[in-house]
């Protein structure tokens, strides 16, 4: 039977689990938009079409599965492009579908008419134009393929309208046929023998876990490697969750901001795995003097990433579970006592200057709500976050110990992501308390989805850490431009009336006192709600690695001045 | 340091926009870039000629970004590897009637044609190595050349010989053990 490109479009994404899809209609994609009312998949009516890509990203995040995004052809497509590039910069497994016009007008700028896939080339994994309504099978099954395998990514799907109409004989096709993509599984055996010598000579050994190990689903793996071996486990910020934060060898989040201690191990470290991460340079900071005593073996699926920033003595490529579940039982038991040790002295003196030592001034600190709300959710909430100061607050207060709780936008630093990725992590797990934590900036690029929450019953809470300024640049410009503020001193509007205005229900949190109580409420109340805090206006995070300066010398948070 | 790639890909639209985009992002020089079909219709193959300042580093990397992009089968890096590699030239020289002799002698030493002849120009078609090509160009250069066009070089490795394959465990790799059971078999 003859079946619409449209129709064959619902039948491929229904075929391949697809259960929700983030989108917004438009001219150019009208006829996928008729065809999906006969179909089992419920469509989220976004605000802007940013929101859609966020959502998409958040869902197949904290599922593992692939999201859906969907928009009409030029303005539309044009409005996924950031969070296309969010989701390529994290691996993130999203579908996008595009509509555009007719394949006849292509080329003479028509109305709405966009070169989407020229645009997005160099930030999807792959993208596919198709201009015939027989192209629509063969190319959504290798789409979906392609953006969950091997190191996933987003793929986009630009459909012309005509493709759309098209009637055409539906063949579901059984094999996915690329014979340019293989994704490699198990590394050589022969490496896997150099990375053992090398572990076996190692007195300081360190291990990196980067997103790759959440991705490979190694977590169990990782966790029989570090304890058999002995080694501390140092995370990246997307790799936070994978090992227990509260286990002894974990080390915490390395780099920028990352603990003292963590990046002294790392420095003085002479042996480095590195488990599904790529070296980032938030992660390295100066590559010159970065670990320079330390031999690196580097487990990664993408073979683009060996020796790109940090040359590896073994380069072992393949996917991390496997990898690590070949190297686990070949590695013998050590015990590195005096290392660890070493690692936990350097944390004890770190610790004495911890915020969190700090008598109440009854000033609002981000890092001490941070905890509280860890504290209230037992630290089991996914916690999604925008970009900036509150996101590494995030990150280094909510001690994750169990994965795929973390959502945020490490490579591309994407404002406004966190609002909608908690949205699209709530359809991926109903069940789950979703917290996302926003700054007063990154919360206004995306607010106007508080209605699509409110429309879908999203029960996602939203903590505004509002300091009225464009914190981390402020801070940027408070160490390396002499305090010279220019354009980061923000004027927000009443959040509480914003929310209300939106139907959601809000509350202001402007002393310690009330802290706890308005936690307590948000978590009680079903739906979407807001908490505005009013925080401390200049305060820092710390450590910090200055951008160029080695991972070793770090600014510290300065020693507290009673009085 | 120059290096010479060989990559197959996949004969679709769009392909060799994808390649050329991948050198931009990634930073790299393409010196010269030509592509054809090949005996399979299917695969496209194309010789890549290009920039390498990091040398061997560089060759990876841009070895492994290659394998990144959906539609590439093959690449092998042949720089070092013996090989024939070819470069053709058209080149329109204006030259009277009465010095056309002197046109057509160094055609001869260079084993290059005249593939036509104007009143007051000649083209001449000349296929080598870039050196001999250049060579050819310097001696033609003070008797007027008028334009010139040139296809960029293609390569192939001489024998069994094969080009490197840096990249562990994908397709480079695949396709030698694929090449040596072909050679295995009687």
């Amino acid at each position: 039977m003859k079946k619409a490109g449209a129709e064959i479009l619902w039948e491929c994404l229904v075929r391949e689990g697809v259960e929700v899809v983030f989108g917004y209609p438009g001219g150019a994609n009208m006829p996928i938009y008729d065809a999906m009312l006969n179909y089992p998949v419920h469509h989220v009516l976004v605000r802007h079409e940013q929101g859609a890509a966020h959502m998409a990203d958040g869902y197949a995040r904290a599922s593992g599965r692939v999201g859906v995004a969907m928009a009409t052809s030029g303005p539309g497509a044009t409005n996924l492009v950031t969070g296309i590039a969010t989701a390529m910069m994290d691996s993130s497994p999203v579908v996008f579908i595009t509509g555009q016009v007719a394949a006849h007008l292509i080329g003479g700028d028509a109305f709405q008419e966009v070169d989407v896939t020229g645009i997005t080339l160099p930030i999807t994994k792959h993208n596919y134009l198709v201009t015939r309504a027989d192209e629509i099978a063969e190319v959504v099954r290798e789409a979906f393929y392609i953006a969950h395998s091997g190191r996933p990514g987003p793929v986009l799907i630009d459909i012309c309208k005509n493709a759309q109409i098209e009637l055409t004989e539906f063949i579901y096709p059984e094999d996915v046929k690329l014979p340019g993509y293989q994704p490699v599984d198990h590394a050589p055996k022969d490496s896997l023998e150099c990375a053992v010598t090398l572990i076996e000579k190692a007195q300081r050994p360190v291990i990196l876990c980067g997103h790759g190990v959440l991705i490979s689903n190694a977590e169990e793996a990782l966790m029989q490697f570090a304890v058999k071996t002995q080694t501390p486990v140092a995370s990246t910020l997307l790799g936070l969750g994978a090992f227990p934060a509260s286990h002894p060898l974990s080390l915490g989040m390395m780099g920028m901001h990352g603990e003292v201690h963590t990046n002294l191990a790392i420095q003085n470290s002479d042996l480095i795995l590195a488990f599904g991460m790529r070296f980032d340079d938030r992660v390295t900071g100066n590559l010159k003097s970065y670990a320079p005593r330390a031999k690196k073996i580097h487990v990664e699926i993408d073979p683009s990433e060996i020796h790109k920033n940090v040359a590896a003595d073994v380069p072992l490529v393949g996917d991390l579970k496997t990898v690590l579940t070949d190297l686990v039982p070949i590695v013998d038991e050590y015990d590195h006592d005096v290392w660890l040790k070493q690692i936990n002295e350097w944390k004890t003196e770190a610790d004495t200057r911890s915020i969190m030592n700090w008598p109440n001034d009854d000033k609002l600190y981000v890092p001490h709500l941070i905890s509280d709300i860890w504290k209230a959710t037992g630290g089991g909430a996914i916690i999604t976050t925008d970009v900036g100061q509150h996101q590494m607050w995030a990150a280094q207060y909510y001690a994750l110990d169990k994965p795929n709780r973390w959502i945020t936008s490490g490579g591309a630093g994407t404002m406004g992501f966190g609002l909608p990725s908690a949205i699209g992590a709530w359809f991926a797990n109903k069940d789950q308390e979703i917290w996302a934590i926003a700054g007063d900036g990154g919360f206004q690029m995306t607010a106007a989805e508080l209605t699509t929450a409110i429309q879908e019953g999203a029960n996602v809470k939203v903590a505004i850490m509002n300091n009225n300024f464009l914190g981390m640049v402020r801070q940027w410009q408070e160490f390396f431009f002499e305090k010279r503020y220019s354009a980061v001193d923000m004027l927000t509007p009443d959040f509480v009336k914003l929310a209300e205005a939106h139907q959601v229900p809000a509350r202001l949190v402007t002393k310690r006192e009330e802290v706890d109580d308005a936690i307590e409420w948000a978590r009680k109340t079903q739906g979407p709600i807001v908490i505005e805090f009013r925080v401390e206006r200049e305060d820092g995070v710390y450590p910090m690695v200055p951008t160029g300066a080695s991972l070793d010398q770090m600014i510290q948070r300065p020693a507290r001045v009673e009085g | 340091m120059q290096y010479t790639f060989i990559a197959l890909v996949e004969n679709k639209p769009g392909v060799l926009n994808r390649v050329a985009s991948l050198f931009r992002r990634r930073n790299f020089n393409i010196e010269s870039l030509a592509v054809g079909k090949t005996e399979n219709p299917e695969v496209s193959r194309m010789t890549v000629v290009v920039g390498c300042p990091n040398g061997e580093v560089d060759a990876h990397k841009l070895e492994a970004n290659l394998y990144k992009l959906v539609n590439v089968i093959d690449v092998q890096d042949v720089t070092h590897q013996p090989s024939v590699t070819r470069d053709l030239a058209l080149i329109k020289v204006k030259v009277r009637p009465e010095r056309r002799g002197e046109v057509n002698g160094l055609a001869d030493i260079f084993r290059a044609r005249i593939v036509d002849v104007a009143a007051d120009s000649v083209i001449i078609e000349i296929t080598g190595t870039e050196d001999k090509i250049e060579g050819m160009i310097e001696l033609l250069r003070p008797i007027g050349i008028v334009e010139m066009v040139r296809t960029g070089q293609v390569s192939m490795t001489r024998g069994v010989n094969d080009g490197v394959r840096r990249v562990p465990g994908v397709n480079g790799n695949r396709y030698q053990e694929d090449f040596e059971s072909l050679k295995m078999t009687p």
